[in-house]
Order: structure tokens, then sequence, then C-alpha cells
């Protein structure tokens, strides 16, 4: 029997998830500031930037379980809303290093004065404005995914055929950002950044507070997925999922509602790839790989398609047993990745959450069969 | 023009091809506001693409169709002529499995449609009572709680047809609803449908020769694209040709 979606806006899986968010984003800025360095207790800062781009691909994961989970779009090219997001970031920060780069030119970033611009191109005025560049995270990515999506779901496309386009659209956008006349750094993207709002992006103080930013993130897009799936329209989603054209003989408009989670999903990717990149320190084209959006399903697979937190727990596990493994078996790591979607697709085909869902009603119904079973016995 | 404009639904010298292969031929029908009929005819007799046709899935090649006497049905897509009041019951049943009982009717509840007004908009009062009226006359109440991926497909065929009541169209459209039932169950539905038909124009494609007979309406016979005769059911099986369609096969 399947289970019944719980329609409340927060259930006990939502609640331990935020409160889980929420004991991090108070208890790691205590650890690394407030905690001298050599207690037991004490979070070294490398691991509070680590932890805060894993937090950063769990609201990847959260936003391609919104189309993929909830509306059964497959997108495989969700990664290129994520690094347009950290683009968008990434111009930012290169516009707050002004003359203190190599060639101390006061509006041109590096690589432009090395590529012999001279000027600004159009598509970096007003990136050094912080809320401009915060508006451009949000539009670029959502104005994208309008485009493709109207285009997509007008002319009907689904199935393999619309995960086959997604990986062609992150894949020209590859080829695209890799070249230097494109204006954004070619092959070697943007990097080298300084300040973050006036603070050091290298410091501990400001990696514990784009640390909590991430927490405060996460929730939030949580929440918002959470809000959406809960409501009627999330309900004509999975609709939309379950009987495309079923929906849209009752009078649904079946593109409109896929435009709307498509764009909503797409901005939640943009957010999570500007928090990204001041953590990691670098954007470069590698991140339109289309390896990157299909990692980013097989974290949302393993950790439980459909249940947002499942998504956001996959990306966890994955991750970490990613720089686990490339730290001590890096040859290893590709066959472990392999391994474990065959894994997880042969055993747990509703991920980790499910699993554990299954458990749960399990030794459930043995608790109310083996009272009966005494009784039967006596 | 005379016979469309007193018509519900009118249908006149519609053709559709696919690859070559004439589904329709020159299909003529007429549909008065708050008649039953029932279409039969064999296999490749054109009645699902004549559905197709009627609720926009597929464009004719030729030919008009009418709805209410003047709108045009073969310029509008499917999500706008459902929202003019024309449902559609799908030959296997079609529900939605993940939800429940009470949610796909809701979904097909006669409500707005556009996806702000289902994001932001809240349910009138009398959505509850609308949906246990509709769960009663199908006879679906005890499993309203129930995942529709777990009823017996008889029971997803009355959902199906619940979700088309609660769309409260001008026109259902029901292709095949005993396919797979039992005896009883099939007798159900034809009382079902009969009651439904007290209010609504309904449109039914069956093979099932005893539910025809159970419903007691005019027929109409499809052969190879167009209509072969039409008329109550005594007389149209009565009619050589009807006879040589069905036995010569």
């Amino acid at each position: 029997m399947m289970s019944a979606t719980n329609y409340r806006l927060l259930d006990m899986r939502g609640l331990i998830f935020l409160a889980v968010l929420a004991i991090a984003a108070i208890m790691v800025p205590i650890c690394t500031l407030i905690i001298p360095a050599d207690s037991a207790f004490a979070v070294p800062p490398y691991i509070v930037a680590l932890f805060g781009k894993y937090l950063c691909f769990a609201l990847l994961a959260v936003a391609l379980d919104l189309v993929w989970g909830y509306c059964g779009i497959l997108s495989l090219g969700h990664g290129a809303f994520f690094a347009l997001g950290g683009y968008a970031m990434g111009m930012y920060l290169m516009r707050q290093i002004g003359a203190r780069g190599v060639y101390a030119n006061p509006v041109l970033p590096d690589f432009m004065v090395f590529l012999n611009m001279k000027e600004l191109p159009i598509t970096w005025w007003g990136f050094q404005s912080f809320p401009y560049a915060m508006l451009m995270v949000l539009l670029v990515p959502g104005v994208l995914a309008f485009g493709f999506g109207w285009l997509a779901f007008r002319s009907r496309v689904t199935g393999v055929y619309l995960s086959i386009i997604t990986q062609a659209m992150t894949y020209a956008l590859l080829l695209a950002f890799f070249r230097n006349d494109m204006g954004f750094g070619g092959n070697n993207g943007l990097t080298d950044f300084k300040d973050i709002l006036g603070f050091n992006v290298q410091a501990t103080g400001t990696r514990v507070a784009l640390f909590v930013a991430s927490c405060i993130a996460l929730a939030g897009g949580y929440l918002i997925a959470r809000w959406v799936t809960t409501s009627k329209f999330g309900k004509v989603v999975v609709a939309i999922r379950d009987a495309e054209s079923r929906t849209r003989f009752l009078g649904y408009r079946v593109e409109t509602y896929k435009l709307a989670v498509f764009v909503l999903s797409a901005m939640m990717a943009g957010v999570a790839g500007a928090l990204y990149v001041p953590q990691v320190g670098i954007i470069n084209p590698g991140e339109f790989a289309p390896t990157n959006s299909i990692e980013a399903v097989i974290w949302v697979a393993v950790g439980g398609r459909g249940t947002l937190v499942g998504a956001a727990l996959g990306a966890l596990i994955v991750n970490w047993g990613k720089t686990f493994f490339t730290g001590a078996l890096p040859e290893y790591w590709l066959f472990a990745l392999g391994a474990l979607f065959v894994f997880v697709t042969l055993f747990m085909p509703k991920g980790v959450v499910g699993a554990l869902e299954q458990l749960k009603s399990r030794r459930a119904r043995k608790k109310v069969v083996a009272p009966e079973a005494a009784a039967a016995g006596e | 023009m005379d016979v469309a404009s007193g018509s519900l639904l009118y249908l006149d010298g519609v053709s559709v091809s696919f690859d070559g292969y004439k589904a329709l031929r020159g299909l003529s029908l007429t549909l008065a506001p708050g008649e039953m009929r029932a279409i039969i005819g064999p296999n490749g007799a054109g009645k699902t693409t004549m559905m197709d046709v009627i609720t926009g899935k597929t464009r004719p090649d030729s030919g008009d169709v009418l709805f209410g006497g003047s709108t045009d049905l073969t310029k509008l897509d499917e999500a706008t002529i459902a929202e003019l009041g024309i449902g559609r019951k799908f030959q296997k049943p079609t529900v939605f499995e993940s939800h429940t009982v009470d949610d796909n009717i809701l979904l097909a509840l006669k409500a707005p449609r556009s996806a702000l007004a289902t994001l932001f908009g809240k349910a009138p009062a009398s959505t509850r009572s609308r949906i246990d009226h509709i769960l009663e006359t199908t006879r679906l109440k005890d499993h309203r709680h129930r995942l529709a991926a777990d009823l017996s497909h008889g029971q997803k065929q009355w959902l199906e047809i619940g979700m088309l009541l609660a769309q409260d169209p001008k026109l259902l459209l029901v292709d095949e609803p005993v396919a797979g039932m039992t005896d009883a169950e099939t007798a159900q539905t034809a009382e079902l449908l009969r009651a439904i038909a007290v209010d609504h124009s309904v449109v039914v494609v069956e093979h099932d020769m005893t539910f025809v007979r159970d419903l007691g309406v005019k027929v109409t016979v499809l052969h190879e694209g167009s209509v072969l005769a039409e008329g109550p059911l005594d007389v149209v099986s009565a009619d050589p040709r009807v006879i040589e369609v069905y036995l010569g096969r």
C-alpha cells in the first residue's frame, strides 16, 4: 500500500529537519568563534566551509526534488541554474576587488585587462551593487527557465526527451562560458575574491556568516517548497506527474503549472549557487558540466524522491561520501557513486527517507500484531 | 445551420486521417441538450477518435464541430474545452493514483483552474458538502481517505465518473465505462449513468450490448469512421447492415 502524503505545512519530518538546521546555525558560530581552537568542541574553519558547501548542494537538491519528485520533470540541467546564480555572485565579488587586482585597474577585473578589453561589457553593469547582483541571482536562472520551459512545455516535450534537452542546455552553456569573448573569464572563471559586503571572504567570521546564511536559505527553500506542495497547487502538480492528460481534460493548463514549478525551482538553484561561490572561492564553466546535474539527480534519488527532506539528506550523505572517498581512495569514487546509485535503485527505490518510513511502519505493525498473537496463543 | 443552433453538440462531415489511415470519414452527429446517447461500433470504427476530436486532443482535417450551437471546438485546446463544460472519462480508468479519493474529487470540482487561484485561493465552504454529495452518488464515501491506487478496478471507474460529475459539465463523454467490470458492477454503473443523465447530456461509448440495453437510450452505430445507423437499440439491431458489420466479422 502506498502511504498518503501529509498535507500539513510542517510534519514531524519537517520539524526535525528545521530543528537540526536551527541547531547547526546556532552551534557552529559558538563552536567556531567563541570556544577556543584547542578545545575538543571547537569546529575548525575548513569544516565550516565544507558543510556550508554541502548545505548549498542540499538546497539545489530540494529545488530539483520540487520539479522531479513532485512534477515528474526529470531535469538533467539543474546545475546550469546553480552555476548561473554562482556567476551572478561571482561577478559581484569580482567588482569588489577593485584596484586590488594584479593590474590594479579600478573597474576592469584582471582577466579583462589581460584580454585587452577597454571597457566593462554591458553584462557586467550594475554588478558592483549587492542588491542588483542578488536580483540577478534570482532573475537570470528564472528567465532562462522561463524561456526554456515556455518552449518545451508548450510543445509538450516530456519524459526522456525533456531530460535530454535540459542536458543539452547545460552543455551549451558550458561551451559558451568557456569562450573568452563571452566576457565571463573563460575557462579560468572568476576567482581571487577579496570582500563580500565589505568583509574578507577568507575570514573565519565571514565563513561562519555564510554557513548560517546557507542554513537559513535551505530552511527557507524547504519551507517555500513545502508550502507550494501542500497547497491545492501542489496537488495539481502531483496530478500532472501521475496523469498529465487527465489533468488537462479536467481543465488545468498543464504548461502553466509546469512552468511555474520549473521557474521557482531554477531560482532556488540560483540562490544555492550564489551561496556556494563565496564559500568555495571560485566559479568556472566546469560548474555547467552535465555530470554535476546528474550527480544532483543521484542525491535526490538516494535521499528519497518527492520528500524534500530526503533530497537535502541525500545531498549531504553523497557529498560527505564524496569528500571521504576522494580523500581516502580517490580513484574509486566514481565506482562507489555508481554502486550507490545501483544499490538505491534496486533496494531502496524510495531512498533513505522512504526506507526509514517503511521500517517504522513495519515496526508499528509488529506492535499491533504481537499482542493479538499473544492473545490468540492463550 | 438550423440543426446546429438547437443542439448541444453538432458534428458535420468530420474527417480525420493518421498517416493516410482514415479514422473518421465524414462523421455527422447531433446531440440535443439533455440527451443521453449510446455509441456502439466494432473496433476501429472511430469511437475514440471522435472523442479526441470533441475534446480537442485531435484536430480534424475537415468538418465542423460545434458546441452549444455556436462554439467552434476545432480551434480550442483541451483545457479550454474542459472549462466550456465537456468532461471526458477515458477507456482505461485514469485517476490520480497517489492522491486520496477525496483529493481526486477536489481536483475535479468546478473551481478556478489557474495556477494563482490554486496556490493562493481558499476553498469555498461548500466544497466539503459537494464532495460528500458526489461520493454518495458514486458509493465511494467509505473509501474517501484511501489512495486511488488502492481501489478496485470498478471503484476506480466510479471515481472517474465521480470526477466527471464534480466538474459539473454540460456534456459528459464516457468511454467504455464497464470494461472489465463484474455483472453486478455493470448494472450499478448503468443505474449511476441514468441518474447522471437526469440533469446532464451524456455520450456513452460501449461494446457491452446488455449494458446498452440497460441504458435504454437512442443508439448510434459507427462503422469505418461514419454513422451506419441511428435509432432505438431494437430498430438498430434489426438493421441488416448493422448485423452484417457485427456478425460478419
